[in-house]
C-alpha cells in the first residue's frame, strides 16, 4: 500500500511537471518568441485556459503527499523552508502578471512581461534543485527533521549541505533547458507563422543543452550517489524508465525537425515524466534520503497507518477520473491553434 | 519574537489576507449563477452582460485567492511541521480532498466560464457558473472540514509514539462541528457578494450611469443580502454559539470577555477587557442575555474563565473579545441595513433615495472586517491548542526554524501582499470604470435571445 500510494504521488508529480511544464517553458521563452504585444497576447491566449488547471497538480500532489506520507511532508517541507518560499513568490508573481499585463499601457505590460519570464525561468530551475536535493540527500536529524540553508560550501558531499551546489544547481539547469524545449513545443504547436517558426528554432536549441545536460546530469548524479545504481542493477526491468525517457529526448528532434509538434510535445513530456520515474524508482524504498543514512525517511517509516491510506485510495481515485474529465474537456474546447478575440488576454 | 509567535503570526497574516477574496469569489458565485438563470429564463441581456462584467471581476478576486492560498497549504509543512506529522493522517485528508474535488472543477470551469461562452452557447455557460459555484463551495466544505477537526476532533486514535490515527473517514467529513460553521461562513461569503453587488450598483445609480445595471445589481443584491444577513443571526450564529458554549467554553467565556462564572450571565455589549485585572473597563452590560443566548434560560450558569486553569486560557483575550464583538455587532447592522433597504425597495424608493444608496455604497467594506473577525474568534478562540484538547500549539510548530529564517519570509509575504493590494486596487478601479458595459470593439459574443428564441 505504501509503495502504490510513492507511486501515485509521483504520478501526480509527473503530471505536474508534464503539464504545467509546458506553461512554465512558454513563460520562460515568451520575450523572445513574441515580440509585438499582438504575438505576446496570443501565446498568453495559448496557456490562459489551462495554466491554472496545470498548476493545480503541484497543490494536488502536495496534499496527496501530506495524508499519505506526513511524516515525510514535514520534514520535507520545513527542510525546504527557504527554497518553498521563493517558489511561492514567484508562483504568485506568475499568476499575477498573466492576468495584469494586458490592463495597461506598453510599459505596464512590459514590466509584467519581464516578470513573467523571470519568474518562469526560476521556478524550473528551483523545481530541478528541490528534486536533486532529494536525489543528493538532505541532514535530517535523529528526530526526522532538518533545515538547510540557501547554500554551504556548494559541496553536494558536504555533512551540511545546502540548497544550492555544484550538483543542485546542474540538475536546476537541466530542468530550466528541458522545459524549455517542452514549452517550445507546445507554442510550436499551437501558433502558426513567426511565432511558431521562432519556436521551432528555440526548441532546437533547448534541446542541445537538454542532451548535454542530461548526459552530465547523469554521470553526476551516480558521482553523488552511487548507491542509485543498486535498484537498476538488482531490478533490471526498472533499466526501461531512463531507456524510454532518454529514447523520448532523443526522438523530440525527429519530430521538431518533420514540423510533427503534437508528437514532439509527447515526446518531451515522456521525457521529462521517465525523467522523474527514473529517479523515484532510483530512490525507493527511500523517500527522502539522509546524509547519515540510518536517518533516512523511507516508505514504510514516512507513511501513514493502513486505514488512512486505503480511504483515501477510494476517494482520490474518484477525484482523478473526475480530473481527468475536466481536462479532457478544457483541453478539447481549446484545441487546435490560437487565436485573439476579444475576451483574450 | 521567537519561531513561534512568528510562525503564528506568519500565518495569521497570510491566512487573514487570503480571506479577503474567498469569500467575495464563493458569494459573487452564487450572485453570478442567480444572474445567468434571470439571462436564460427571462431572456434578459442586461442580466447576461452582468455575467460577463462579474465574471471579470471575479476572475481578478479568485486569481488572488489562488495565489494567496497556495502558501497557506504549504505553511502546514514549512512552519507547522510537528503538527503536520502528529496529524497529516487525519486533517489532510480534507485537504488533499480539496485539492481533488474542487480545485481540478474550479481550475476547469473559471476558464470556461471567462472563455468559453462563444464555443459553448448559453446552457453550457450556464452549467459553467453552477460548476465554478459549486467548486468553490466544495472548496469552502473541505477547508471547514479541515478546520472543525482542529476545533472539535473526532474519528481519530492515538498512537503510542504520539501522533493520531484514522479511525473513522466518516466521522471526520461528517463532523458534527461542519454544519454550523459551513453555513455561517458560507452566509458570510453570501453578505460579503451581496453587499458588492449592491453597493458597486448604489455607486453607478449616484452617478447615474449604466443604470439599467446598476437597478439590477441593487435589486438582486438587497433581496438576496436580505436573506442571507437574517439567516446569519438565525439559525446558524446562534448554532455555531451553542456549538461553542458544549465544547469550547474557555473560548465562549474570552470571546464574551466573562471572567467570572455568572449565575444568569449578563452579555457585554462594549468594553475594554483587561486580562490582568480580570474586568472590563466601562462595560455596558444588558443583564441575563448570555444565559438565554446560550442555554435558553433566564438563571443558567455560564462558566467564566476563573472555571478553568490559566493555562487553558486563551491566550489573546483581548484580541477575541474585539474580535468577536466587531463581528456581531457588524452582522448586526448588516440586518439593519439589508431590512431597511429591502424595505425602500418594496415601496420602489430605493433606486431614488439617495441617502440609502450611500449607505449601501459605505457599508461595502464592512463584511469584510465581519468574515476575517469571525476568523479571528474561532481561530484565536481555540487556543493555546492548535487542535483542540489533543496539541498544543506550542508543539506543533517546526522544530529547527529560527527567528531570522521565519521573519525573512514573513517580510517577504508582507511586501508581496503589499504589492498586491495595491494592482488589486488598480485593476478594481479599471474594471469599475468601464463598468458592465459590452467590449469598446463589439464582437460576435452571442446574444441570449439568438440561441433561446
Amino acid at each position: 500500500m505504501e509503495t502504490l500510494w510513492f507511486v501515485l504521488v509521483v504520478f501526480m508529480l509527473a503530471m505536474y511537471v508534464v503539464l504545467d511544464g509546458f506553461d512554465l517553458g512558454v513563460g520562460a521563452i515568451h520575450l523572445f518568441v513574441a515580440k509585438t504585444d499582438d504575438e505576446r497576447r496570443l501565446v498568453l491566449q495559448a496557456i490562459g485556459p489551462v495554466w491554472d488547471g496545470n498548476e493545480v497538480w503541484l497543490v494536488a500532489a502536495t496534499g496527496t503527499l501530506f495524508f499519505t506520507f506526513p511524516r515525510l511532508y514535514g520534514a520535507s517541507f520545513s527542510g525546504f523552508y527557504l527554497p518553498l518560499m521563493i517558489v511561492l513568490w514567484l508562483l504568485m508573481l506568475r499568476g499575477l502578471a498573466v492576468e495584469l499585463r494586458s490592463r495597461g499601457n506598453a510599459v505596464w505590460s512590459g514590466v509584467w512581461d519581464g516578470l513573467f519570464c523571470l519568474a518562469s525561468a526560476l521556478l524550473p530551475f528551483f523545481l530541478g534543485a528541490g528534486i536533486a536535493n532529494v536525489v543528493r540527500g538532505v541532514p535530517l536529524d535523529s528526530q526526522g527533521y532538518f533545515f538547510e540553508p540557501l547554500w554551504t560550501d556548494l559541496n553536494p558531499r558536504s555533512l551540511k549541505p545546502g540548497i544550492l551546489d555544484w550538483y543542485t544547481v546542474l540538475i536546476g539547469g537541466l530542468a530550466f533547458t528541458a522545459l524549455v524545449m517542452h514549452g517550445a513545443n507546445f507554442l510550436a504547436l499551437k501558433t502558426e507563422g513567426e511565432v511558431q517558426a521562432r519556436a521551432h528554432r528555440m526548441a532546437s536549441r533547448a534541446w542541445l543543452g537538454t542532451v548535454l545536460l542530461t548526459a552530465i546530469g547523469t554521470a553526476a548524479t551516480f558521482f553523488v550517489r552511487p548507491s542509485l545504481l543498486v535498484n537498476f542493477a538488482a531490478q533490471p526491468w526498472g533499466d526501461a524508465l531512463p531507456i524510454v525517457a532518454v529514447g523520448g529526448l532523443l526522438i523530440v528532434r525527429r519530430f521538431n525537425a518533420t514540423g510533427r509538434d503534437g508528437r514532439g510535445l509527447i515526446a518531451s513530456g515522456v521525457f521529462l515524466a521517465g525523467m522523474l520515474a527514473s529517479s523515484a524508482f532510483a530512490l525507493y524504498p527511500d523517500v527522502l534520503p539522509a546524509t547519515v543514512a540510518i536517518n533516512s525517511l523511507t516508505v514504510s517509516n514516512a507513511a501513514a497507518p493502513q486505514y488512512g491510506l486505503a480511504v483515501g485510495l477510494v476517494w482520490w481515485t474518484l477525484g482523478m477520473v473526475l480530473a481527468a474529465i475536466y481536462f479532457v474537456l478544457v483541453y478539447r474546447l481549446f484545441w487546435g491553434k490560437v487565436h485573439l478575440a476579444d475576451e483574450s488576454y | 519574537l521567537d519561531p513561534l509567535l512568528l510562525s503564528r503570526l506568519h500565518f495569521a497574516f497570510t491566512i487573514v489576507y487570503h480571506y479577503l477574496f474567498p469569500p467575495l469569489t464563493m458569494g459573487l458565485a452564487l450572485l453570478m449563477v442567480i444572474l445567468k438563470t434571470l439571462a436564460i429564463v427571462r431572456h434578459d441581456e442586461i442580466a447576461n452582460q452582468a455575467v460577463r462584467f462579474w465574471s471579470r471581476i471575479f476572475a481578478a478576486n479568485f486569481i488572488v485567492g489562488v495565489v494567496t492560498g497556495i502558501p497557506l497549504e504549504f505553511q502546514f509543512g514549512t512552519n507547522w511541521a510537528q503538527f503536520s506529522t502528529f496529524a497529516g493522517n487525519v486533517i489532510a485528508q480534507t485537504l488533499a480532498m480539496e485539492g481533488a474535488f474542487a480545485f481540478f472543477l474550479e481550475s476547469a470551469f473559471v476558464g470556461l466560464l471567462l472563455f468559453g461562452e462563444r464555443q459553448l452557447g448559453q446552457r453550457v455557460h450556464w452549467f459553467a457558473a453552477v460548476m465554478v459555484w459549486l467548486g468553490t463551495w466544495a472548496s469552502g466544505f473541505f477547508i471547514i472540514a479541515s478546520n472543525a477537526w482542529m476545533q472539535h476532533p473526532v474519528g481519530y486514535t492515538p498512537l503510542p509514539n504520539g501522533g493520531v490515527d484514522l479511525s473513522n473517514y466518516w466521522d471526520v467529513l461528517l463532523n458534527g462541528w461542519i454544519t454550523p460553521q459551513y453555513f455561517h461562513t458560507m452566509g458570510g461569503a453570501v453578505i460579503t457578494g451581496a453587499f458588492v453587488m449592491a453597493g458597486l450598483g448604489a455607486y453607478y445609480l449616484l452617478l447615474r450611469q449604466h443604470e439599467p445595471y446598476a437597478r439590477l445589481f441593487v435589486r438582486l443584491g438587497v433581496v438576496v443580502g436580505l436573506v442571507a444577513t437574517l439567516l446569519q443571526v438565525f439559525p446558524t450564529g446562534d448554532a455555531e454559539g451553542r456549538q461553542v458554549t458544549a465544547f469550547q467554553p474557555t473560548k465562549l467565556a474570552a470571546m464574551e470577555g466573562l471572567f467570572q462564572t455568572e449565575q444568569g450571565a449578563s452579555i457585554v455589549i462594549l468594553g475594554q477587557p483587561n486580562p490582568e485585572t480580570q474586568t472590563i473597563d466601562n462595560a455596558i452590560a444588558i443583564p441575563q442575555v448570555l444565559g438565554i443566548l446560550t442555554y435558553r434560560r433566564w438563571n443558567a450558569a455560564v462558566q467564566g474563565l476563573d472555571a478553568f486553569p490559566r493555562d487553558q486560557w486563551p491566550d489573546a483575550i483581548a484580541l477575541l473579545f474585539y474580535s468577536y464583538h466587531i463581528m456581531v455587532g457588524l452582522g448586526t447592522l448588516f440586518a439593519a441595513v439589508m431590512a431597511g433597504a429591502a424595505f425602500l425597495l418594496w415601496r420602489r424608493r430605493l433606486f431614488e433615495s439617495r441617502w440609502a444608496l450611500w449607505l449601501l455604497l459605505a457599508a461595502t467594506p464592512f463584511p469584510f472586517i465581519a468574515n476575517i473577525a469571525g476568523w479571528l474568534t474561532a481561530e484565536l478562540g481555540r487556543q493555546p491548542w492548535v487542535i483542540f484538547g489533543l496539541l498544543h500549539t506550542a508543539d506543533g510548530v517546526s522544530p529547527l526554524l529560527t527567528t531570522g529564517n521565519v521573519l525573512f519570509s514573513l517580510l517577504g509575504f508582507a511586501g508581496m501582499y503589499t504589492v498586491i493590494s495595491i494592482l488589486w486596487l488598480v485593476v478594481m478601479a479599471q474594471e469599475i470604470v468601464r463598468g458592465p458595459v459590452p467590449h469598446p470593439h463589439p464582437g460576435p459574443l452571442p446574444e441570449v435571445e439568438g440561441t433561446f428564441g
